[in-house]
């Protein structure tokens, strides 16, 4: 039962995700894929702050699982953002893995500490 | 493209949804499978993340090489499929919480493998896409 609700969940975050970087692209063009930074970033946020809620404040796991697990999982990737990596110029390559990953980890560390207040 | 014009077409959108559950609960199931206790390398995201950028980089390779205006196969299984099956979120959230169970070390071997392991892959499926055809005897390709 559990796994439908999480397929229900990846079937919103999935399409959610291309929404924001069709919509970022448009906006900032394809040079960078800020999209996918944006995304990425959120995503790191919005979980550190559902396990932090779960850590801190006994929120079901349920909730952890289906909007964690489920939408922001698939809101945010991996696949895409190493793909698009090895497709940049090597300047922006280390930027962006940068950005990515000191972003994506400050973020997911503010979401926690957030949460234990 | 023009401001104007609609942001996804309904279809896409759809292929999305349906390749973005079924990799999301493809990888929900993976952790069940395989459970990482706290502290642990989280080799089952790890591994998620690899084979998800190596299939990633074979499909486009794939389509770029042989169906450049495909319209299915990249939003099922490129951004719906793989995009959902592989998460930046739960890896960002597992290496913080091994630097908070003191783990600074595992989280640091966690990130190094991620990046490396995941660009090599996503390079490697691409090239091994290249390098298929050149099996293929040059009157029949």
């Amino acid at each position: 039962m559990i796994a439908l609700a999480i397929a229900g969940a990846g079937a919103l975050g999935a399409p959610a995700r291309y929404l924001v970087e069709r919509a970022l692209s448009r906006r900032f063009g394809h040079a960078f894929p800020w999209g996918t930074t944006a995304v990425n970033l959120a995503g790191s946020l919005l979980l550190g702050l559902l396990v932090g809620m779960v850590e801190f404040h006994q929120w079901q796991d349920d909730i952890v699982r289906i909007a964690g697990v489920g939408f922001v999982g698939a809101f945010t990737t991996f696949s895409t953002f190493a793909v698009q990596t090895t497709r940049l110029p090597a300047r922006a390559r280390v930027r962006y893995v940068g950005i990515s990953v000191v972003g994506g980890l400050g973020l997911a560390a503010a979401g926690l500490a957030l949460a234990s207040i | 493209m023009p401001d104007n014009e609609p942001l996804a077409e309904p279809r896409t959108v759809m292929l999305i949804a349906i390749g973005g559950a079924l990799g999301t609960v493809a990888r929900y199931e993976l952790s069940l499978a395989v459970p990482v206790r706290p502290g642990a390398l989280p080799i089952t995201t790890l591994i998620i993340n690899v084979v998800g950028a190596l299939l990633l980089g074979a499909l486009l390779g794939t389509l770029g090489r042989t169906a450049p205006n495909d319209r299915i196969m990249r939003p099922l299984l490129g951004v719906g499929f793989l995009g959902g099956f592989t998460t930046f979120s739960t890896f960002a959230v597992e290496t913080v919480q091994l630097v908070r169970h003191e783990q600074a070390a595992v989280a640091a071997i966690y990130v190094i493998a991620s990046i490396a392991f995941g660009l090599a892959a996503a390079s490697a499926g691409e090239r091994l896409v290249h390098a298929i055809p050149r099996l293929i005897p040059e009157d029949e390709a």
